[in-house]
C-alpha cells in the first residue's frame, strides 16, 4: 500500500520538478499535465473517486488546454527559451504573488488537524457530496464561481484591450 | 409495474454464464483477475472488429452516396478490405521526421488510443454487462474522453510541421469550444435521474407509458433537445466531418497526421473510431434508454442486441452526416459552439428543471406542461438561429 503511495508521490513531484526546471514551455505544460494526473491518482488511492475524476476532467482536460493555448498564442518563435524577468519590478511582483500563495497554502496546511494514524475511510457517496456542496458549503462554491468569472472577464478585457481601432470601417 | 421476467433469461445471461464456466474453477483473486482479463479481451475484440468493419461500411456507404461502388475487390464484395488495410499498415515503414520530438511523437498515438479505450469501461452494454460499476461513471467517462484532445495536440506539436501545428491549434480551439455544450447537455439528464452512474441512468428510464411508449429521456422535450446538442458536440469531439478541421485534407494535407505513417497512423484512425463508438454508446445510455427494448413485446431479444442496434444506428448517422454536410470554417465552428449550442444547452438545463418540478401536474395541466416545455425548447432555438444566420441568408447569386 505504501509502495504505491511513494510511487505516486515520486511521479507527481518528479514531473512537477522537471516542469519547473525545463526551459521549453510547452514541454513543461505537458509535464504539468502528468503531475496533475499524479494528483488524481493520489485521490484514487485515497478512495476519493469523485475528486479524482473531477481532477482529471478539469486539470488534464481543460486547464492544460487553456495553458497550452495561451502559450501557443503568446509566443512568437518556436525555440525561444523562457528569458529572465524583463524588469526588477516584474521579478519583485512575481516573487510577491508566489510568496502570498505559498504563505496561504502553508498556513492552511499548518493549521489543518492532521491525524497521526490513518482512521477508517469514510464512505461518502456522490449524492452526499452533492448535497454537502449545495447545502452547507454553498457559500464556498459560490465564492469560487465568482472568482472564476472575474478571472474570465479579466482575461476577456486583457485580450480585447490592445486591438487597433478599425478606422476604415467607420462610416 | 410489469413483471421483469418477460425476457429469455438464458440468452440474456449467456455472456456471463460463458465467462463463469471458463473461470469457475479458479480461486478468489485469480478468478477476479481472469474475469477482468476476459472482459478486457472481449471489449477489445468486439470494438476492434467493429472498427474494422465500420471503416469498410463507411467507405461502402460513402461510395454508394457518391454513386460509385466503393471497395469491392478484396474478398466477397470487398468484405476482407479492412484486413488487407491492416496488413498494409503493419508492414509500412514507420517514419519519424528528423526535427520531430521523438518521445512526444511516439507518445501521442499511444496516449490517444489508451484514453479512448478507457472510456469503454463504464458503458452498460446489457442488463448484466457492465465492465466497471462506478458511483460517478459519467464523470469518469468524460474525464477520460477529455484527455484525448491533449494527445492530438501532442501529435501536432511534436511533428515540427506547420500543418500539424495548425491542426493542433484548431484541435485546442475545438475542444475548448465543444467540451462545454457536451457536458451541459448531460447535466439535465443527471438532474432528472439524480445519479452520476450510467447504470442508474439506464435504471431511471425503465418502464412504458400506456404499455407502448418507452420512458426514455429522448421522448421528453428537454431530452430531445439535449440529445441533438450532445450528438453535434460528439461529432466535434471525435473530429468527425463536418467538424474535421484538425485534419482538413484540402487545407492542411492531413493535419496532425501529416508526419505519421504505418501503424501509428492506423492507431490514430482506430482512436477516432473508438471515440465515436464510445460517445455514441454514451448517447444511447443517456438518451435512448441504454439496453432497454422499445416495446414490452420485444423484450425477448437480449439487451445487448438492443444496445448494439441503437449503437449501429447512431454510427450510421455519423457516416450519413459525413457524406452530406460540407466542412465548417474555424470561425463558424467556434461561433456555432459559443453563440448557439452553449446558450441552448443552458436554457435546456432550465427546461429540465421545470420538467422535473412539474412532474406532479395532472389532467389539463399535463398539456400546459408539454406546451411550456416545448416553447422553452423551440423559442430559444428560433431566436438564436435567427441571430446566427442574420446577414448570411438569404443570399442572392447575381452571376450564377
Amino acid at each position: 500500500m505504501n509502495a504505491i503511495l511513494i510511487l505516486i508521490a515520486l511521479v507527481t513531484l518528479g514531473t512537477a520538478v522537471a516542469a519547473m526546471a525545463g526551459r521549453d514551455l510547452l514541454r513543461s505544460v505537458l509535464l504539468l499535465a502528468g503531475s496533475w494526473t499524479g494528483v488524481a491518482a493520489f485521490f484514487l488511492w485515497a478512495g476519493a473517486e469523485f475528486a479524482a475524476f473531477a481532477q482529471v476532467l478539469v486539470y488534464v482536460g481543460a486547464i492544460s488546454m487553456v495553458v497550452l493555448f495561451a502559450v501557443l498564442l503568446t509566443r512568437r518563435a518556436r525555440e525561444e527559451p523562457a528569458r529572465s524577468p524583463a524588469s526588477r519590478a516584474r521579478a519583485c511582483s512575481g516573487v510577491l504573488a508566489g510568496g502570498a500563495v505559498a504563505a496561504v497554502l502553508l498556513a492552511a496546511v499548518a493549521r489543518a488537524p492532521l491525524a497521526a494514524a490513518p482512521g477508517p475511510a469514510p464512505a461518502v457517496t456522490v449524492s452526499q457530496l452533492g448535497g454537502e456542496l449545495m447545502g452547507p458549503q454553498a457559500a464556498a462554491l459560490l465564492v469560487a464561481g465568482v472568482l472564476l468569472t472575474v478571472a474570465l472577464v479579466g482575461a476577456v478585457v486583457l485580450a480585447a484591450g490592445d486591438r487597433p481601432a478599425k478606422t476604415e470601417d467607420a462610416p | 409495474m410489469r413483471p421483469a421476467t418477460t425476457y429469455d433469461p438464458l440468452l440474456e445471461r449467456a455472456p456471463v454464464v460463458l465467462r463463469d464456466w471458463l473461470t469457475g474453477g479458479l480461486p478468489g483473486p485469480a478468478r477476479w483477475l481472469a474475469d477482468s482479463l476476459i472482459t478486457i479481451a472481449a471489449l477489445l475484440a468486439v470494438f476492434g472488429l467493429l472498427f474494422a468493419f465500420l471503416t469498410l461500411a463507411e467507405r461502402k456507404i460513402l461510395g454508394r452516396i457518391q454513386n460509385r461502388p466503393g471497395p469491392n475487390r478484396t474478398g466477397w464484395g470487398g468484405l476482407l478490405q479492412p484486413f488487407a488495410d491492416g496488413i498494409k499498415m503493419l508492414t509500412k515503414e514507420d517514419i519519424v521526421p528528423r526535427a520531430a520530438d521523438p518521445v512526444l511523437h511516439f507518445l501521442a498515438p499511444v496516449a490517444l488510443i489508451a484514453f479512448s479505450i478507457l472510456t469503454f469501461a463504464v458503458i452498460p452494454y446489457g442488463r448484466d454487462l457492465v465492465p466497471v460499476e462506478l458511483d460517478s461513471s459519467l464523470l469518469y467517462f468524460f474525464a477520460a474522453g477529455a484527455a484525448t484532445e491533449l494527445a492530438v495536440f501532442m501529435a501536432g506539436w511534436s511533428s515540427h510541421n506547420k500543418f500539424a501545428l495548425l491542426a493542433a491549434m484548431r484541435a485546442l480551439a475545438q475542444l475548448i469550444s465543444y467540451e462545454l455544450p457536451l457536458l451541459l447537455s448531460v447535466v439535465p439528464v443527471v438532474l432528472a435521474t439524480g445519479t452520476l452512474s450510467a447504470t442508474g441512468v439506464v435504471a431511471a428510464q425503465a418502464g412504458w407509458k400506456w404499455d407502448c411508449l418507452p420512458r426514455w429521456v429522448v421522448f421528453t422535450p428537454w431530452g430531445a433537445a439535449g440529445f441533438v446538442i450532445f450528438m453535434i458536440s460528439a461529432l466535434a469531439e471525435s473530429n468527425r466531418s463536418p467538424f474535421d478541421l484538425p485534419e482538413a485534407e484540402s487545407e492542411l494535407v492531413a493535419g496532425h497526421l501529416t508526419e505519421y505513417s504505418g501503424f501509428k497512423y492506423a492507431l490514430f484512425f482506430m482512436a477516432e473510431y473508438f471515440g465515436m463508438c464510445a460517445l455514441s454508446g454514451m448517447a444511447v445510455t443517456l438518451f435512448l434508454g441504454g439496453w432497454r427494448a422499445p416495446l414490452p413485446a420485444l423484450e425477448f431479444i437480449p439487451s445487448y442486441a438492443w444496445f448494439a442496434l441503437k449503437l449501429l444506428a447512431l454510427l450510421l448517422g455519423f457516416i450519413w452526416i459525413r457524406a452530406t454536410l460540407p466542412r465548417l470554417r474555424i470561425d463558424q465552428l467556434t461561433r456555432l459552439a459559443w453563440k448557439f449550442l452553449l446558450p441552448l444547452a443552458l436554457v435546456n438545463l432550465g427546461t429540465a428543471a421545470f420538467w422535473s418540478l412539474s412532474a406532479a401536474w395532472a389532467g389539463p395541466f399535463q398539456l400546459v406542461r408539454w406546451a411550456a416545455a416545448l416553447g422553452l425548447v423551440v423559442g430559444p432555438f428560433l431566436l438564436l438561429s435567427r441571430g446566427l444566420a442574420s446577414g448570411l441568408a438569404p443570399r442572392t447569386y447575381r452571376y450564377a
